[in-house]
């Protein structure tokens, strides 16, 4: 993903500053647009079959644009998942999938890659629809991605190594990387398909099986990117996919003791329960990608309009519901006054609006439960005593939308410099000197990402080294090219997602020796 | 080729009378062929009983008992509560020393000095080559202090003298040491192709104050596993000794600051499970914890890691390894092998080879030579040269072993020969074999971690993987044949971190080792192990005139 702004957004804002919503929250919203999908599939995909779940029970997912339901969409619980495992379980033991060659699952996984480009539109509005996130961000900044994770994990298939090792003695030894068996995945509902591809194109080019549960407020593209796994060739069994609630299908899924991996996205309290879920039952390895509270530092010397239009990229991109969102924005003292004045016209300037229309910048937030724990925060905002700039309220009265808000003057023990918000809340706060500003941006229990703006090459080496985070981007933000490593230090979780790091996640190392009895030379 | 003679494979065990001296001459592959005839028939007559050599006198060791104290930021201090817990000699079940216990406000002490030392100290910050030079550097001491670290873990843990002094501590202690010494300047970022005009980048960054809780079975070997990768990749340490043999370690953490690690680095306490390793596995300040030990404790200490501070975990837990003979495989060198694979530091070894599966057309034979070879196994005080087996470690293994004994008797294996203690004074067990072992049986299902061999028949090649696998374990495994398409089967089909094909416990720093399913996470030794104790952060910046891509 290479830099959605500069790439793929940034034409989009300045066409959507000649439209007449410019400066348009404080105005009605049009009437809604009607989306360009409809949705065809509803139930569990297991075994190669869309079925409904053993209660028969289903739930409702919302459209967060008017409150109105989509869909009722089968709820998968434990025994649903225990289906599923066991329809895993068989694919792997028994099945072709970690058995054919590595070209043949690279071919299955590119031809895969294909069929959901082909059906591009469809994916990025079921995202849309679930989500709220804007039809622009969807179709230029997201699914292009996802295409490409897959491509790039269909030419890893093949190219998974072993080693063979030096022995100190008249052995022969080689290491064999097999996959680790049946997987668990759980995704979060803010980037649906860009986490179904994250998690799900490693695991498969490994050669695992896969039982993945999408968020209960976003189901609707994993199914259908389901049922095209299988039009791919991808044999039924290998990709399960759950749709159902934390407390339980997740829950039986980090607990299930024929689940050999669980990784999880999502947040931080939650990936506790998982790995204790894990813990307790077979001690199945974890990875975690959990929350963040990353900081965005603008220096003195850099580009101060770059600056502030990345940094509010940063923090509002998809509503501000993004894990490595930049969420306390370091300004230096000598750039403060002019970055604050340009930061709130800027937020201003934010178009809010239906998600579907082309030129609208930010849709609602994902749901109820978020909006009342975005509008809560801003409330700490205002009586801990950081400045309001702009916004701070909802944002018509239908639909979950909520005004681009800017906090300035915001001190570090404030709850909205300690805790993630999710939301499109930025807080802005001054600072002096380097060694100031990285040990306050060091001063959190996580460690996800940073943002660092610099014409200093010695600024940008030192801060690059001294900030406890998984990703640095210097002088750019939210860069997601597939080779590019992303997760956490500390409480954002461990283990890394994408790049060639990913592949160890699906794993399992076996070292074999044998004596040398006449060997050519050691 | 010289250094390569009996290095890194327990195998060569039974060479140690004459493995030190003539690793340093001579063919090496002519020398293993002698080693194996030395432990066959080198002792001829001299005990031919295993009850014989148990209950004379014990050996005292020439070196004494001089640190029992905790060792935090450079020093040797008392536990914060004054109190102190005895270790025992399992050789007459008398106390050893009173050794300082160390509880969570040790911990505490330690996480301060390991983090102040990784937050502000020179350990991170030096280049990688002045970390290796002391590394190195700390191997030489180690290797002069050789026979007082073996002499000490001896009689912590009543394992050989000989094992101790001839191979673990040379081959696997100061050998690891060396190992990630050469590895501290080799841990390599990459840079990265990027899809657009960007300059992308990985640092591999040391993890932080990094928690290690090491068991009794190799007390330095396991020191030497968890210290030595995590002090090359630039970490502090809090590492916790296992409370039956907590003496080496204190021993080995001073002559780290010999060496010229900075206090704080390297902080070693000694005390229990319960008290002082859940603070460790659950200190919000530790930023990862490696464990070896019980599965059962395994859980705990991620479960404890998840409810505070989400540190990740590498675990290396319990095994029941199969040992599987084809019908080709040169029957006598699976016969010594298997016994070894078993009986090796008196059956406490987390890898040890407990399920021997023997192919139906060779099981007679084969359990008539293994009853013979484990008679004549030479049981007695470990510090006496020549013998081949010591006592358990402590009271409550010795406990667990018998009780396991009895179970197996009362489901119905059939006790080929031993089942009883040795002596009345001293943790010995006579080296045990049961054959006809059902795979239900308790003493085939639970790790035993004494010296009872599980013998059991098979038929083909499907079923002995198919058995084989049927475990909650997956630490290892050994395949005896001479057939390529065997072992070739066996290799892929066993789901274990470790196949030996023909060799057993081979244990060279290079080779990964870990475990599939309840066994464990993560892979200690080689280059695998860099992974548990690195950060990796990703720095991204836009190319704005760059030359090409």
């Amino acid at each position: 993903m290479t830099m959605f702004l500069r790439s793929r957004i940034s034409p989009v804002v300045s066409r959507a500053c000649t439209l007449v919503w410019r400066r348009s929250y404080g105005a009605e919203l049009a009437p809604l647009l009607k989306p360009p999908v409809e949705v065809k599939h509803t139930q569990l995909l297991i075994d190669g079959k869309l079925v409904d779940s053993a209660s028969g029970k289903t739930f409702p997912t919302i459209d967060p644009r008017s409150e109105e339901i989509i869909a009722q969409v089968a709820e998968g619980d434990e025994e649903d998942v225990n289906r599923a495992v066991k329809a895993a379980r068989n694919a792997f033991e028994k099945g072709p999938w970690p058995r054919m060659t590595a070209y043949e699952r690279s071919k299955i996984l590119f031809r895969y890659a294909d069929l959901l480009e082909q059906h591009s539109d469809e994916l990025v509005a079921l995202d849309v629809l679930d989500n709220g996130k804007t039809i622009d961000q969807a179709t230029f900044a997201e699914m292009p991605n996802v295409i490409r994770w897959f491509r790039y994990y269909a030419g890893w298939a093949d190219k998974i190594h072993g080693m063979t090792l030096q022995a100190d003695s008249p052995h022969h030894v080689h290491t064999l990387h097999e996959p680790i068996g049946v997987v668990g995945q759980i995704v979060p509902w803010n980037f649906p398909i860009i986490m179904f591809s994250w998690k799900v194109a490693p695991a498969l080019a490994c050669g695992n099986t896969v039982v993945l549960k999408s968020a209960e407020l976003t189901p609707l593209s994993a199914i259908l990117a389901g049922t095209l796994a299988l039009e791919a060739g991808v044999p039924p069994g290998v990709l399960n996919i759950i749709s159902g609630f934390g407390h339980t299908a997740g829950a039986a899924i980090a607990s299930h003791m024929d689940i050999d991996k669980v990784a999880f996205t999502g947040s931080t309290e939650v990936g506790r329960s998982v790995m204790e879920a894990a813990a307790r039952s077979n001690l199945k390895p974890v990875t975690l990608e959990l929350g963040g509270k990353s900081p965005f530092i603008v220096c003195g010397d850099a580009d101060i309009d770059k600056a502030l239009e990345l940094s509010h990229l940063a923090l509002f991109f998809n509503q501000g519901q993004t894990c490595c969102a930049g969420s306390r924005t370091f300004v230096h003292e000598s750039v403060y006054d002019e970055f604050v004045e340009k930061a709130k016209k800027k937020a201003e300037n934010r178009v809010l609006g239906d998600p579907f229309q082309s030129g609208v910048e930010h849709g609602p937030q994902v749901d109820i439960s978020q909006f009342n724990k975005v509008m809560k925060y801003i409330g700490y905002g205002k009586e801990q005593g950081a400045t309001l700039l702009t916004g701070g309220e909802r944002h018509g009265d239908k639909g979950f939308y909520i005004q681009p808000t800017v906090f300035a003057d915001v001190g570090d023990s404030m709850a909205i410099s300690r805790d993630e918000i999710f939301g499109p809340v930025q807080c802005i706060s001054k600072f002096k000197t380097l060694e100031e500003v990285v040990e306050r941006a060091n001063n959190t229990q996580y460690g996800l990402a940073a943002g660092v703006f610099t014409q200093s090459l010695d600024t940008a080496n030192f801060l690059s080294r001294a900030l406890k985070v998984g990703t640095v981007w210097v002088n750019t933000y939210y860069a997601f090219d597939a080779a590019i490593p992303f997760g956490g230090y500390k409480m954002s979780g461990f283990g890394r997602e994408k790049g060639e790091y990913v592949l160890k996640n699906y794993l399992q190392v076996k070292a074999v020796v044998t004596p040398l009895k006449n060997p050519a030379w050691l | 080729m010289a250094s390569r003679a009996i290095v890194s494979s327990f195998t060569r065990l039974g060479s140690i009378p004459l493995g030190r001296l003539s690793s340093r001459s001579g063919n090496s592959r002519n020398l293993e062929e002698r080693a194996f005839v030395h432990v066959n028939l080198g002792r001829g007559g001299a005990i031919r009983s295993f009850a014989v050599a148990a209950v004379e006198a014990p050996v005292k060791p020439s070196y004494e008992v001089q640190h029992s104290k905790l060792f935090i930021d450079g020093e040797f201090v008392d536990a914060a509560s004054g109190e102190t817990f005895p270790t025992v000699d399992p050789r007459t079940e008398e106390v050893l020393a009173d050794v300082a216990k160390a509880d969570v406000e040790d911990i505490n002490r330690a996480v301060k000095a390991a983090r102040k030392a990784f937050d502000h100290g020179p350990w991170p910050r030096m280049t990688a080559y002045e970390r290796s030079k002391i590394l190195l550097k700390y191997a030489d001491l180690l290797e002069k202090h050789n026979d007082e670290l073996a002499t000490l873990d001896s009689l912590d843990s009543g394992k050989l003298y000989s094992q101790s002094q001839g191979v673990e501590i040379p081959h696997f202690v100061t050998r690891l040491f060396r190992y990630y010494a050469g590895w501290a300047d080799k841990i390599h970022g990459k840079t990265l192709p990027a899809d657009g005009p960007h300059q992308v980048l990985t640092f591999h960054e040391p993890i932080g104050v990094v928690g290690q809780i090491i068991p009794w079975n190799f007390p330095m070997v396991m020191f030497a596993w968890k210290v030595a990768p995590a002090l090359a990749c630039g970490n502090t340490i809090v590492l916790k000794t296992a409370e039956q043999t907590p003496l080496s370690a204190c021993l080995a953490a001073k002559l780290a600051v010999e060496a010229g690690l900075p206090p704080g680095v390297l902080n070693v306490v000694s005390g229990f499970g319960e008290t002082a390793g859940a603070a460790i596995s659950s200190h919000m300040d530790i930023d990862k914890v490696a464990f070896t030990g019980s599965t059962e404790t395994g859980k705990l200490v991620m479960q404890a890691a998840a409810r505070s501070n989400l540190k990740p975990v590498t675990l290396e837990l319990g095994g029941k390894s199969p040992f599987i003979i084809m019908p080709d495989a040169d029957i006598d060198q699976a016969v010594e092998l298997s016994h070894f694979a078993l009986f090796f530091n008196q059956g406490q070894c987390c890898c040890a080879g407990s399920r021997t599966f023997v192919h139906e057309s060779i099981y007679d034979e084969y359990i008539e030579k293994a009853k013979a070879r484990a008679l004549k196994r030479v049981v007695g005080d470990p510090f006496k040269s020549g013998v081949e087996q010591g006592p358990q470690v402590d009271k409550a293994q010795f406990e667990k072993i018998l009780s396991y004994i009895d179970v197996g008797r009362h489901e119905g294996a059939n006790l080929v020969t031993g089942g009883a203690r040795i002596g009345n004074k001293g943790y010995y067990i006579q080296p045990t074999i049961f054959s006809d072992v059902k795979d239900d049986m308790a003493i085939s299902r639970d790790e035993i971690f004494g010296p009872v061999q599980a013998v059991t028949k098979f038929r083909t090649v499907q079923e002995a993987i198919e058995r084989a696998n049927n475990s909650p374990y997956g630490l290892a495994a050994g395949v005896f044949t001479k057939d390529i398409d065997t072992a070739n089967t066996f290799s892929r089909a066993l789901r274990v971190g470790s196949v030996w094909i023909n060799c057993y416990d081979v244990f060279d720093a290079a080779i990964p080792f870990g475990g599939y399913k309840m066994s464990g996470q993560g892979r200690e030794k080689g280059e695998y192990v860099l992974h548990n104790y690195t950060q990796v952060k990703a720095v991204v910046t836009p190319l704005k005139n760059p030359a090409w891509l």
